[in-house]
């Protein structure tokens, strides 16, 4: 076991083999030296770290219920204004939350609106992968549009998710946070930068870090930093930040791939490669130019 | 088994399951061609690489726990000089 990176969360953990949430949480939490409390939401990284009796968190760490993970870092962040004020403590430990795609955009979005509007100091991090896997690969207000899922199988009559990914970004810019930034697992150099950023803001700070899931993208376990690097290098998932309404884009992709080349090496994008389906692609890659121009106009 | 006070629930490493149990294929480091970058550290899920220093190596290369690895072969897919080898 590596010393180093199991300070905060150990190994013994039972997320699936080639799982990248670890990796998220390791980086996350190891770029700051300061104190932690984490809160969880309900999902794979909860449902895995937390097999009774045994616990891979060595820092202190609270799951409540599925959607109110950020109210409950809310909660933690005002009894440590309490406690300061009463000086029962002199300084107060970093709060982060880690929640899924399902806790985030959907079921947990509420209590993260209003601890963000309230202007909580904490770091929101939801790692996205694009559904509910833990449960079985139900789709999610995260999952891309034309993914086969459980809940929106393609068959005959379907060609899987017929709506668009929310654009939760955007959604959590309009709280006016300091920080906010979208990473990739797969890219460890950027998370770490992102996430130390994120942890020096005061006040509210967030990080949507893509996280492909072998299960249930269906690909080898093995893969899942070469996925996660063609959603950036298609453009997919460009790598960006939002500091106080300024907009950076962190890895301009020269020469980007077409989107099959992403789509081609997962079983829930599969079906899209019959002919009946062939529109279905073009308009994913017409998707993908439309969101990249909006965000490089508003870069400039 | 009871809950200690509170419900707190305390780290304790002997309580965990041993995760190498779950692999079908265990990585192999070829320390001849590791070149310590350190690349299948940062990536592996588990946390299971460690850079050693051996006596005869000048420079620290990676060693895998197989007590915790799952044998995802992410190591493998990752490293830059394909030092590291999937074996049954």
């Amino acid at each position: 076991m590596n010393k180093e990176l199991t300070k905060k969360l150990s190994s013994g953990h039972a997320t699936c083999q080639g799982c990248g949430i670890p990796a998220i949480v390791r980086h996350v939490l190891g770029a700051t030296d300061e104190p932690v409390i984490v809160a969880n939401a309900t999902g794979c990284l909860e449902v895995t770290t937390t097999i009774y009796p045994y616990t891979a968190w060595k820092v202190p760490y609270v799951h409540s219920v599925f959607g109110n993970a950020a109210a409950t870092a809310a909660g933690i962040d005002a009894a440590q204004k309490a406690l300061m004020k009463s000086g029962k403590i002199k300084k107060k430990a970093k709060v982060v939350v880690f929640g899924g795609d399902g806790g985030t955009y959907d079921i947990g979005l509420q209590a993260l609106s209003g601890a963000l509007e309230r202007g909580h100091d904490f770091l929101y991090v939801c790692y996205d992968n694009e559904g509910y896997m833990n449960t079985g690969g139900q789709r999610s207000g995260g999952t891309p549009y034309g993914a086969n899922t459980e809940t929106a199988p393609a068959g005959v009559a379907s060609f899987g998710k017929a709506q668009q990914r929310k654009d939760l970004m955007e959604i959590v810019n309009a709280h006016h946070i300091k920080y906010l930034a979208q990473s990739n697992v797969a890219y460890v150099n950027d998370l770490k930068m992102k996430a130390k950023k994120a942890l020096e803001t005061t006040g509210p700070s967030f990080l949507l870090v893509l996280q492909p899931c072998t299960q249930l993208w269906k690909f080898p376990t093995s893969e899942y930093v070469a996925v996660g690097k063609l959603a950036t290098e298609t453009n997919f998932w460009p790598l960006y930040e939002i500091e106080d309404g300024k907009y950076t884009i962190n890895n301009v992709v020269k020469n980007p791939k077409p989107i099959e080349e992403f789509l081609k090496v997962q079983g829930r994008f599969k079906h899209l490669f019959a002919d009946k389906n062939k529109q279905v692609i073009a308009d994913i890659q017409n998707k993908v130019d439309e969101n990249l121009s909006k965000l490089v106009k508003k870069a400039q | 088994m009871s809950l200690e006070k509170g419900g707190i629930i305390k780290h304790d490493i002997s309580k965990s399951p041993k995760t190498g149990d779950w692999a079908y294929s265990k990585p192999e480091v070829d320390k001849d061609k590791c070149i310590g970058c350190e690349t299948c550290m940062i990536y592996c899920p588990d946390a299971c690489i460690e850079m050693v220093k051996n006596k005869k190596d000048v420079k620290k290369k990676a060693d895998i726990d197989y007590d915790f690895c799952k044998g995802c072969g992410v190591c493998a897919q990752v490293c830059p000089v394909k030092a590291i080898v999937m074996k049954k």
